[in-house]
This record gives C-alpha cells, structure tokens and sequence, in this order.
C-alpha cells in the first residue's frame, strides 16, 4: 500500500506525540517540564482517548522517569519517555544505567538550558552534558525532521547491532512551540516501518533468565562492558545511515549525519546543529547573490560523531565556522567546534576554524548574526588573520 | 504576491493573539502556502504586553528567528501604542492595524510614520462586544487583515474558521466570530 501522507499545522511537539503515538511504545514514563510538557500532555490524552495501547506512567521525578523506563525496557518493553534541560540533568545517573544496560529507550529532548540563572528557553547545554553518556543522539532542524527522527529512532536504537538509547533532539520553543508546515504518514506505514519489538535479553523471558546490571567490579568485567559499549555506537553508524535510507524511501525526505548545502563549489563553509541551521541557509543563500561562496553543514548526528563526513565535506574549504549553541567552560571551544576541529586534524591541508558561542538561553539568532560570521569567513578566505579564542555571537 | 509576508501581533495576555497568529498560519496552509506561527514566550501574566508571529511564503521557509523587519504590525490593544514601539523595525511600505476608534490619520501622525506606511483602524473590539459579546478582538482583527494586505483572503479565513470552530463550539459561535470577521473586514478604514 502506498503511503498516504497528510499536511497539517503542527508545531514540533504536536508532531513529536503523535509520531510516538504511532511508535506504539508498550510503556511511557515521564515527568513534564517545559517546553517538552506539550508533548506529554498529548500523548497522556492519546492514551486516555485510548488511541495507543501503552502503558503511561506517571513519575514524582526525572530520576524516577528515567527508572522506570529502564525497569520496562529491561522487562522487554518498547520505552519511550521525554524531557529537556534539568529535567535531563536530573537523570544524569540513570542516562549512564539505560546505556551501559544496552536498553533501546529513545527519549524526546526538547532543548533547555540549564540555571542559573533560570531560563527555560534554547540551547544545546543539556545535551551536550550528557554526550559522553553512551547514548545516540539526533537532532532535528524543523518540526518535520523531529517527527522523521522520532521514527527512526526506535528502528536504530531497537536493531540488534546496536541495543543502545537514543536520545532524539529538538530545539525548546522555537522547534517545539512554533506552527510550521509539515507531513505525517498514515498509522499502518510507521507501524510497518518500525515493525514490532522483539527484545533481547528480557527480564520477563523467564524460559531464558538473564541479569542486568551486575555488580563488575575491581577484576570484573566492566572494562570490557564498555568497550563493547563503544564497538556497539561505532557500528550504530551504518545502521543510522542505512534506516535514514529505507526511511528516506518511505517518505520522500533525505536524511544523513550530516547534510550539505551549496557546499559543491563552496569556499566558506558553517557548521551548525539545530533549528539555527535554517538561518544559516537563508543568509548563505544571500551571501551567494552578493557572490560569496558560502556553503552550510547541519549536522543531525552528533553521537556517533561523523568525524569521516565532516572531514570531506569541509576538506578544500578555505574557511570555516562552528556555532555552538553551548558552553564547555575553559575548554578550547564548544563541543562541536573541538570535534570538527579534531575531524580535520588528518587533512593534508589545514583548514582554518573558528568557533562562535551563540543563542544561548534562547537568545535570538538573527539574521545579521549569521551575516557577520560569513563575512569574517570571507575576510579569512582572503588571507586575513584567523581570530583566536572563541567569540560570542550577539552577546551585548 | 511577494515572497515572504512576515506580520508581528501586539497585545496584551489574553486577547487571543496567539490563537490569531496561528488561525492566519493555518489559513495560509489551507491556500497551499508555507507558514509558521509563533509566540514569544516570557512572562505569562493576563494583561502584559505580549508579541506573536506568524510568516506566509509561496516557497519553504528556512528561517526560525525572531521577526524584526514586519510587513505587517497587528495591534489588539490600542493602549500598548504608548507603551511599545509596535512600529519597531516595520519595512517603510509596510502595514499596520489597530483596534482601535482612533481614527487611522491620527494614529499615523501619533506614531509619526512615513508617508508609505499604511495604517489602518477598526473598533474590532466594539465589534466583537457586539458579535461575540465578549471583547475578545482577534478574529475580527484577521478580517481587517484580510481586507488591509491580501496576505490571506476574507473566503479562506471563514472556511477555515467553520472547520476549526466546528470541532469545538456550536453553530451559534461560529456564526458570531464569522459575522465579526465580515465586520471587520468592512468597516476598517485605511490613512
């Protein structure tokens, strides 16, 4: 049966439910926090309404959310929950218990930045924290590629090569918040597309009973357990990669850890993760009329970090900007610039990169911001001084 | 049509901006466009100044920011006039709408606008006093939007009104707030 896909006003959140709707997942845990508490508010009412057979859990806490969903995933349920920000900091433990238990949850993160100050609007310090936690991490431009991620993530994070968490991301307000215009596939073609779970090592298989999360201690084997954490996310590449394809059949839409934009004969390139990356494509698209050879790298898989993509993406680029939208205090730069910058290290040619700090706690990432990056990339790419250190972008 | 139309909403909390904003987007969706809609969120309190957004295209729209440059300034309450630049950042040939019994040559002069800025006045809130019985301005202020810029036409906002009120209120209420909207849509005058 062809697929049938319907165009609608939805906001990122709105699309988010409904795709986890039809993920079916057999168990939710959640705790709300804004800007995810939309999502599950709407999926606790696709639930009441009974138009998903799951079962909802209410938690006290993010800590206990997060525990309950490994305690179903363990048990063999499909798991789904969300959170953002210091709801996700709340978690922190129990992040490292649901990857190192090799458990398939994917979990919705409406990007927040953490206190203090207080401030419950975008940017990527949540996720960013958590990004050694042995989980996948996606991340969505528009409301469309959240409810496209949200899909794919329960194939990747459920094929047997990989067994591991996925943590699906979309910008707080802007992406989850904001009416755009975008596409659903009918119930009966994402229920065939992520198919029906088949768990491994359930808890409730008592005709093949098996322990999670065991004490490994001095002379255990927790050493191991951990490299085979790292073969699991290295080998979970080509299994994104190849889902992104079958799902790219499906609906219509591309998908790669990274995608490229007027990069072909580009000279100046951005790096840039998130919902900035549409603004980024605008003033590219300005740039260009005014005869700048400017070109845009999104990335939509930061864990595992497709250094070997980005390298050839950005290899003859005679300049180069990565916007992080979060903070590593005393580092180098942020997270996405250290790893680009690292991704180039082997090039015969070396690529010169700065880095720029922008939309922090949400602070607006206009136009004339992104302007002012490919203009210091063009005086860069015709044999300017390379600004040292790291910049904030915007900051007054 | 150009193409990207790009309108920012003045009012207070509580005055239905945001479900305006949004009932513009999905009209603009139902005539095949591209659109976003947005609030900005800050602090929630019922009476406070608040903004809302919403973009119309022919082609995708990439951008996610802040609008700073309006084609089109909506006011639902003419009290913000002296308490916000609502003209902030608006292009010289833009629009803007006021609910207000001002007339639209005083409000030009009082905001000392350049003579290509369209403005236009309509008491939508008299309107919706009479129509609705309540003061609740948005939807007649997206009829005066219709007549004011073509952004969206005056057909496409009460269909769409009939098909979303429809799930939700009787036949008397939607008969209301589509008698608000033609309303509106014939008494806004225009400096």
């Amino acid at each position: 049966m062809p697929v049938e896909h319907k165009t609608v006003a939805a906001t990122g959140n709105n699309m988010v439910a409904e795709a986890m709707r039809q993920c079916a997942p057999d168990v939710v845990a959640a705790y709300p926090i804004t800007p995810q508490t939309t999502i599950v508010e709407e999926f606790a009412r696709y639930v009441a309404q009974g138009k998903v057979r799951t079962e909802y859990v209410t938690t006290e806490s993010e800590h206990s959310a997060m525990s309950a969903c490994i305690g179903a995933s363990a048990a063999g349920a499909r798991v789904m929950t969300a959170t953002c920000g210091p709801g996700l900091a709340m978690m922190w433990e129990m992040l490292y218990i649901a990857s190192g238990m090799r458990l398939p949850i994917v979990m919705l993160n409406t990007n927040r930045a953490l206190s203090a100050p207080i401030n419950i609007h975008c940017d990527h310090s949540d996720v960013m924290g958590a990004r050694d936690a042995g989980w996948i991490l996606l991340f969505a431009e528009t409301a469309q590629e959240a409810y496209d991620n949200t899909i794919m993530s329960i194939r990747v994070a459920e094929d047997p090569d990989v067994l591991l968490p996925v943590m699906s991301c979309l910008d707080g307000f802007i992406t989850t918040h904001s009416i755009d215009r975008a596409q659903t596939m009918d119930d009966e073609s994402v229920g065939a597309f992520v198919g029906d779970y088949t768990p491994q090592n359930a808890l409730l298989d008592a005709d093949n009973p098996v322990s999670h999360g065991n004490f490994a201690g001095l002379g255990g084997p927790y050493f191991e357990f951990k490299r085979s954490q790292r073969i699991a996310m290295d080998r979970s590449k080509s299994v994104i990669e190849r889902v992104g394809a079958e799902f790219a059949e499906l609906s219509g839409r591309p998908f790669g850890l990274i995608e490229t934009d007027m990069m072909d004969d580009a000279e100046v390139a951005i790096v840039v993760i998130g919902s900035s990356a549409g603004n980024v494509r605008h003033v590219a698209k300005q740039m260009r009329a005014e005869g700048v050879k400017a070109g845009l790298v999104k990335v939509r898989c930061f864990r595992p970090f497709p250094a070997a993509e980005l390298a050839a993406a950005l290899s003859g680029m005679k300049a180069v900007a990565v916007l992080d939208r979060s903070e590593s205090f005393g580092a180098e730069g942020g997270p996405l610039f250290m790893e680009t910058r690292s991704a180039l290290y082997d090039l015969e040619r070396r690529v010169p990169v700065v880095n720029y700090i922008y939309g922090l706690g949400g602070s607006d990432v206009r136009l004339d911001l992104i302007r002012s990056v490919y203009t210091d990339l063009s005086d860069i790419a015709a044999g300017g001084e390379v600004p040292a250190g790291l910049h904030y972008l915007g900051a007054r | 049509m150009q193409q990207l139309t790009e309108i920012r909403w003045h009012a207070r909390a509580g005055q239905g901006a945001v479900t305006a904003a949004k009932l513009v987007a999905e009209t603009a969706l139902a005539a095949d466009q591209f659109m976003q809609a947005m609030p900005e969120y800050g602090p929630e309190r019922m009476g406070a100044p608040i903004k809302a957004f919403t973009r119309i295209s022919p082609e995708p729209i990439d951008i996610h920011c802040n609008i700073e440059h309006p084609n089109v300034v909506i006011v639902l309450d003419d009290s913000l006039l002296d308490v916000v630049n609502v003209t902030e950042g608006l292009v010289d040939d833009g629009a803007v709408i006021v609910n207000t019994c001002t007339p639209p040559d005083a409000v030009k002069r009082a905001l000392g606008l350049a003579e290509g800025v369209t403005v236009a006045c309509v008491d939508a809130s008299g309107i919706a006093v009479d129509t609705i019985k309540r003061d609740i301005p948005n939807t007649p202020m997206v009829g005066a939007l219709a007549k004011v810029t073509g952004a969206v036409s005056l057909d496409s906002v009460k269909s769409l009104l009939v098909s979303t009120f429809g799930k939700k209120f009787g036949q008397d209420i939607i008969d209301a707030n589509l008698a608000s909207v033609d309303r509106a849509y014939e008494e806004v005058t225009v400096a």
